[in-house]
């Protein structure tokens, strides 16, 4: 899993990272009976300006993997290192400060909004809490913001709801953006989105991407879209991180047999492809044998 | 005569806001034994379409307007709810997009398949449970006699699917409805039951509507395929002659906008956005409902008057002043910015 060796060292390095959630039984007296290894030896690097892609199927880890690198749950062991600096071992005010630099864009614009928050306060929290600029600079902050991410900053003072799915995402982007962030973790950034709004959103993380020189994790179980936004891309089963490479090299010659799996399942929108690719899942399947 | 006829079904909803045209004016008919593809993104109309067949629209808010649902000559909006039960199940079946809760938790598996078979079959328990372990097995379900006391959430995703699948084949319908019936399910799983759908059709001689907004589902699984925009069949055709020339500027930007698995520059490339959104259902202008949005939409009729679904050649229909076809040397549209 060792990646193509750049001269700077990579912005995030993730390395032999766990996450095991026990399983407890019991009414009165708990007691652990096992554990769910959630995130189970997983290692990767991304380096400054590039977009890993995480992909893998419910269950299988990748967006605990993100949480865990941002700190939002604290990993059972491992290490992440963002410019140097372990992340796992900081102190509360330390992490405070290092989460300036990392991001999260979550997948469901419909709940990650607060619903009783302007647009402008969402877009401005962050701000707030990091004690950045007067009550005029963050206006004309938020405004700029919104304008960014093509979502019209005259509508500041409206509510959540008012807006479509697409539009929100927009609002999640900017909150994003706003500390002007060098890692966003993009969890299922458009799962939730119909597709003539998805290619605006991709297109959108594409542009922010080559104008603020950021770097995308992005996350997400669709493998067209991970392959239109990454430069390499990890797949993720039950844990455990299979394969890793180029974006064209894992999708034109899959090593793992569970990525062979996962890329001949995906149905695609070219009907006399799909008479040799059903033929070749089937199989596929069968050779696997893999209940659901 | 074909098995089912829609002629100039209109849904629409009265609500407080007003009058949603859910579905306005559609037509189609499906052969015994083929598969009809439906598609279109959220709130198009795919969903009240199947519902309206079915008889299962909530009244009120909802009421069919107008048209006709004819199933093998029979037209299914006249009919009373009793007679209409005797139809659902028996004659044609539907299966829904979420099998987490589309079975009932507090029943097992074994009780929801026999009271469909009991429910239109007059025999007795013991058959009943004969027959339904015939059917787990028909769908695949591992150890089928053991699992026919287990309640529902003993079951995977896909394995619910399966049994959901399973009542629905239990009084061998003519027709089968499927309601996105693999959007909640894994990319893997999802593959072993557009497998198996296809492999039971066949055998059961069963017709199919398959409503999707996946592309690349329907491109795999239909025979034919219908496009909804706003509430409106926009373009109509046999499944390769509609991705080989797609002849509505909306087919067009959709196939667009998708993301590609295979080719070259995918990671530089932009995709081709479609701008804004479809329109408000409520009081939906009367010219074209894709014109604000469509990059061909000129000052001419397209503003003013609704396109005709017109037959563009033989069974290739298309609701558009502006088709592919028509736009004689036009070349697509610039790859532009959201």
């Amino acid at each position: 899993m060792s990646d193509a060796v750049n001269e700077r060292p990579p912005l995030l390095a993730v390395t032999d990272l766990n996450k095991h959630f026990p399983i407890r039984e019991g009414l009165l007296i708990e007691r652990k009976v096992g554990e769910v290894r959630a995130v189970d030896g997983v290692s990767f690097t991304i380096g400054y300006g590039e977009t890993l892609g995480l992909v893998g199927e419910s269950g299988s880890g990748k967006s605990t993997t993100g949480y865990c690198i941002l700190q939002l749950l604290k990993p059972t062991s491992g290490s992440v290192r963002f410019e140097g600096t372990e992340l796992t071992t900081l102190g509360r005010e330390e992490l405070r400060r290092m989460r300036r630099e990392m991001q999260i864009v979550f997948q469901d614009p419909y709940s990650s909004l607060d619903p009783r928050m302007t647009v402008g306060d969402i877009v401005g929290e962050p701000l707030i809490v990091h004690g950045i600029g007067t009550r005029r600079d963050r206006s004309v902050r938020i405004r700029e913001l919104l304008d960014v991410v093509g979502f019209n900053p005259s509508f500041t003072n409206r509510y959540p709801h008012e807006f479509s799915g697409g539009q929100r995402q927009r609002i999640g982007i900017a909150r994003a953006l706003a500390l002007s962030p060098k890692l966003i973790v993009c969890d299922e950034p458009v799962s939730a989105l119909d597709v003539s709004i998805q290619a605006q959103i991709l297109n959108l993380l594409k542009d922010l991407q080559r104008d603020f020189g950021l770097t995308y994790l992005f996350i997400a179980h669709d493998l067209a879209v991970v392959r239109a936004m990454s430069d390499r891309i990890a797949v993720m089963n039950k844990g455990e991180l299979v394969e890793v490479g180029p974006a064209e090299e894992v999708y034109k010659s899959p090593k793992h047999d569970y990525t062979k799996a996962l890329l001949s399942a995906v149905p695609i929108p070219d009907p006399r492809a799909m008479k040799e690719r059903k033929a070749a899942r089937r199989k596929l399947r069968h050779a696997l044998a893999e209940g659901v | 005569m074909a098995l089912l006829d829609v002629e100039n079904l209109s849904t629409h909803f009265f609500t407080r806001e007003g009058v949603v045209h859910a579905v306005d004016g559609v037509s189609f008919s499906v052969e015994r034994g083929k598969t009809l593809g439906i598609v279109g993104e959220s709130g198009c109309g795919k969903s009240v379409t199947a519902l309206s067949i079915m008889g299962l629209i909530p009244v009120p808010p909802a009421k069919i307007v107008s048209g006709r649902v004819l199933f093998e000559g029979t037209d299914l909006v006249r009919l009373r709810e009793r007679q209409l039960e005797d139809l659902r199940g028996r004659e044609i079946a539907m299966i829904f997009q979420d099998p987490m809760t589309s079975l009932n938790p507090t029943l097992t598996i074994g009780t929801q398949i026999t009271e469909t078979i009991r429910r239109h079959y007059d025999v007795s328990q013991k058959q009943a449970n004969k027959k339904a372990i015939e059917l787990l097995e028909e769908v695949r379900i591992p150890r089928a006699s053991e699992r026919l006391d287990d309640y529902p959430h003993r079951f995977s995703g896909g394995m619910r699917q399966r049994v959901m699948i399973a009542i629905a084949l239990s009084c061998e319908p003519k027709l089968l409805i499927a309601d996105e019936p693999t959007t909640a399910l894994d990319v893997t799983v999802q593959a072993s039951v557009l497998d198996l759908l296809d492999d039971l059709r066949h055998e059961h001689e069963m017709a199919m509507i398959i409503i999707t907004h996946d592309m690349g589902v329907v491109a795999e699984a239909s025979d034919d395929i219908l496009v909804m925009y706003a509430g409106q069949i926009v373009e109509q055709a046999s499944t390769l002659d509609l991705f080989d020339n797609p002849e509505h500027p909306y087919t067009e930007a959709l196939l667009g906008a998708l993301p590609q698995i295979e080719g070259v520059g995918i990671r530089e490339g932009r995709l081709t956005a479609i701008p804004g959104r479809p329109p408000d259902l409520i009081d939906p202008p009367a010219a074209c409902r894709f014109g604000p949005r469509c990059p061909y939409a000129g000052g001419d009729s397209c503003t003013e008057t609704m396109p005709e679904l017109r037959e563009l050649r033989p069974n290739h229909w298309v609701r558009s002043a502006h088709p592919t076809s028509e736009r004689a040397g036009a070349r697509r549209p610039e790859r532009t910015p959201a």
